[in-house]
């Protein structure tokens, strides 16, 4: 679904991801992992379309398109949705609105019909549930005012509704109690399917606890220096990143 | 990264799509200002004596005064010799006894403008008194509002046929001492609208009232009164376009209202006036004075405004609260694009007791815009237990633009509350990222965020206006972040 082969990208000059390869495919959920600056979030956001990045040496395949050729709206019409680690506030604008806006522009986009107003209700109402969220949350601005757990809870609500093939999750656990963090898990979990793919990058081996990944790769200074299966977070866990580090390093020499 | 094209960029260079002059032959006096010239206007509006002694005292008040500068505006001198203070349309001097009498070429203009003059506004219930510079050329539905009592013509009609209520009401709001442009309005105001609602009358339909500049050079003076008696009620709506051109041309209009006991007036303006283009050429100056007086006990004044065009804005719709348990009300949208330049805000001044007053002043920049809001909320002695709210947020679009608020507050008894929120804020890239990310364009990004910014105002306009508000943001703004 997913391939991305020797990717260098750069923002102001800086050198951020040095030599990225990674292949997702459908059905699978990979967790990146690393410290703080590795460029997790910097990879999400390649992946998402965000303009802050030079791409200068490698390529992204999605579906065996070229990614790099699509503007971001055209990569949430082909199927990627991208669960942001500061959800962004948009005064005024209802949240029913927007989700409903956007939701119509990527059935647009694919030459479905549209959804009335009655029709997306019900299916947000349906979506809601999964997620424990107030009703209420629905009639206020998008994100404005919202506590940390509800921006989050919110944006698996639009990743629900959205129903993408590659769903990337970035630093979703950041700033959840346990509660939400499981309550944020459970809604992910109901929809892993052998069709959607899903991306998880976190800096805690704590949501592996609740999203069980099937591959772990661990980032340091825009490389991948390790990938294994679900014990390599606990690994982490034990010895830090540090540890990692070292002997990433090590292996180079 | 392959993003398409700036939308911020083509946004703010999108150039005005209302221009086009309307050839029409014109009957214009020569240029300049004296008092021949005044008397000239007054004789061939065939005005009664005590008009042309008010004119005559406002201009002779007027060559004593100098043009302000205190606002956070920026423009060349304007050489008031070098205007013409009339012109009306020559076929329509006679005026004409029905639409059918009205010059087709005129009816184009006004058809290419999305006016509709006929049945349209019938079934939207609107009547409406074109002004077509400087002349009135066509009334409708006079004879449903006049089974009411209501009075709605033009101001020239108004001086023939009120000529009592003219006197009675006329600079009573806006005395022609108040400003340099409201000095130099009341010597040579061409027409305008007249609007008296009688006692206890609610008008049934929303009256509106389009402006339009056509002739080159002709300064536009329009003063419009309008008197809502005890317990009435109106709702009035102002909107125009104007052709494109290259010489900047003035414009200095009066509102004046007045609301007796109980009586309500609602005020909405859509102004969309050549902003120049792109490089700053070019652009109509509008320094308008509009107030309304709460002169009686429970009455309303509401002002609702949406300014998207205008080289230069120089506007405060204020309100005067005299009677007791009087409420005054703000709401405007100024936006500002390439090299447009906008002071505008309010005045609230309290004097009855009770009265409260509501600003909501939202200010957005794009382009080089420059955007200053600046309000004066004065809460006198006698004005017990007076309350304002007042609410000033700007946005900004893009690096080069600005946002400005000057706020006065006067306080002057113990018993009142004043609450002054500001916010500046800036459509983000990462706001357009975000709506990009789950499926919409850029464009449609940025006009949701714009008019998610402009919400709590639009929705004091009334149904139809709030439609055409949303359509002239999107319009003025397209492409403007990225």
């Amino acid at each position: 679904m997913l391939i991305i082969r020797n990717l260098h990208a750069e923002a102001e000059g800086k050198k951020i991801l040095q030599g990225i390869d990674l292949e997702v495919k459908p059905g699978e959920v990979h967790a990146i992992m690393g410290p703080n600056g590795s460029g997790k979030s910097t990879l999400a956001q390649v992946v998402a379309g965000h303009d802050t990045y030079d791409i200068t040496t490698g390529e992204v395949l999605y579906e065996g398109k070229d990614l790099l050729e699509l503007s971001p709206e055209e990569r949430a019409w082909e199927g990627i949705f991208m669960a942001f680690q500061y959800p962004v506030e948009i005064p005024g604008v209802r949240n029913t609105y927007f989700l409903k806006s956007a939701l119509n522009a990527i059935r647009k986009a694919r030459g479905e019909s549209e959804l009335d107003a009655m029709d997306f209700l019900d299916l947000a109402k349906d979506k809601m549930r999964l997620l424990n969220m107030e009703e209420s949350l629905m009639e206020r601005a998008v994100n404005e005012g919202f506590s940390g757990g509800e921006k989050k809870r919110n944006e698996i609500l639009q990743m629900a509704v959205l129903d993408p093939k590659l769903a990337i999750l970035d630093e979703t656990d950041s700033g959840l109690d346990i509660d939400a963090l499981k309550i944020v898990a459970n809604g992910v979990n109901a929809l892993r399917g052998p069709n959607r793919a899903i991306v998880v990058v976190t800096h805690y081996q704590r949501l592996l606890n609740y999203i069980v990944p099937d591959f772990v790769h661990v980032l340091v200074g825009g490389r991948i220096v390790k990938s294994g299966g679900r014990e390599l977070a606990l690994e982490l866990e034990k010895q830090g990143y540090a540890g990692i580090e070292k002997a990433a390093a090590e292996s180079r020499l | 990264m392959p993003n398409g094209s700036d939308p911020v960029h083509d946004f703010t260079t999108q150039e005005y799509k209302y221009g086009f002059v309307t050839e029409i032959d014109a009957d214009t006096i020569p240029k300049g200002l004296n008092e021949d010239i005044i008397r000239l206007i007054s004789q061939k509006k065939n005005e009664p004596e005590f008009m042309l002694e008010w004119r005559l005292k406002a201009f002779r008040h007027w060559r004593t005064m100098t043009e302000p500068r205190w606002s956070n505006v920026h423009y060349p001198p304007i050489d008031y010799q070098d205007l013409h203070y009339y012109s009306a349309p020559k076929s329509q001097t006679n005026g004409p006894k029905s639409l059918d009498e009205v010059d087709p070429e005129l009816r184009r203009t006004f058809d290419k403008l999305g006016i509709p003059l006929e049945e349209q506004k019938l079934l939207a219930g609107v009547a409406v008194d074109a002004v077509f510079d400087s002349v009135s050329v066509a009334t409708t539905f006079k004879e449903k509002l006049s089974e009411l009592g209501i009075i709605f013509c033009s101001f020239s009609e108004a001086v023939q046929n009120h000529p009592d209520l003219v006197k009675k009401y006329l600079g009573t709001v806006v005395p022609y001492t108040d400003n340099f442009f409201a000095a130099l309005n009341s010597a040579v105001f061409s027409d305008g609208s007249f609007c008296y609602v009688p006692k206890g009358v609610r008008c049934p339909m929303e009256l509106s009232t389009y402006f339009r500049i056509n002739a080159a050079k002709t300064g536009q003076f329009e003063r419009t009164l309008l008197i809502a008696d005890e317990g009435a009620y109106v709702s009035y709506l102002e909107g125009c376009t104007a052709p494109m051109r290259d010489e900047n041309q003035l414009h200095a209009a009066v509102v004046e209202l007045i609301a007796l006991e109980d009586a309500q007036i609602k005020y909405s303006t859509v102004q969309n006036w050549y902003p120049g283009d792109k490089d700053g050429k070019g652009g109509i100056f509008n320094f308008v004075t509009k107030r309304g007086a709460c002169r009686g006990a429970r009455s309303k004044i509401s002002w609702t405004q949406v300014e998207t065009g205008s080289a230069i804005t120089w506007k405060y719709p204020s309100c005067l609260l005299l009677g007791d348990d009087s409420i005054g009300e703000f709401y405007s949208v100024a936006l500002t694009n390439n090299f447009q330049q906008a002071d505008t805000g309010t005045k609230m001044i309290h004097v009855g007791k009770n009265t409260r007053s509501t600003i909501v002043s939202k200010g957005i920049s794009a382009g080089r815009g420059q955007n200053s809001y600046r309000g004066l909320v004065e809460i006198h002695k006698e004005a017990a237990n007076a309350r304002n709210y007042t609410q000033c947020d700007s946005m900004l679009i893009g690096e080069k633009c600005g946002a400005h608020t000057f706020p006065f507050i006067d306080v002057r008894n113990t018993s009142s509350q004043v609450e002054h929120e500001a916010s500046t804020s800036k459509i983000g890239e990462d706001q357009i990222f975000y709506c990009q990310q789950r499926g919409l364009k850029a464009e449609d990004a940025v006009s949701m965020i714009v008019n998610g910014f402009c919400k709590e105002v639009f929705r004091e306009l009334p149904m139809e206006f709030a439609v055409e508000a949303q359509r002239l943001l999107e319009v003025s703004l397209e492409g403007s972040v990225g």
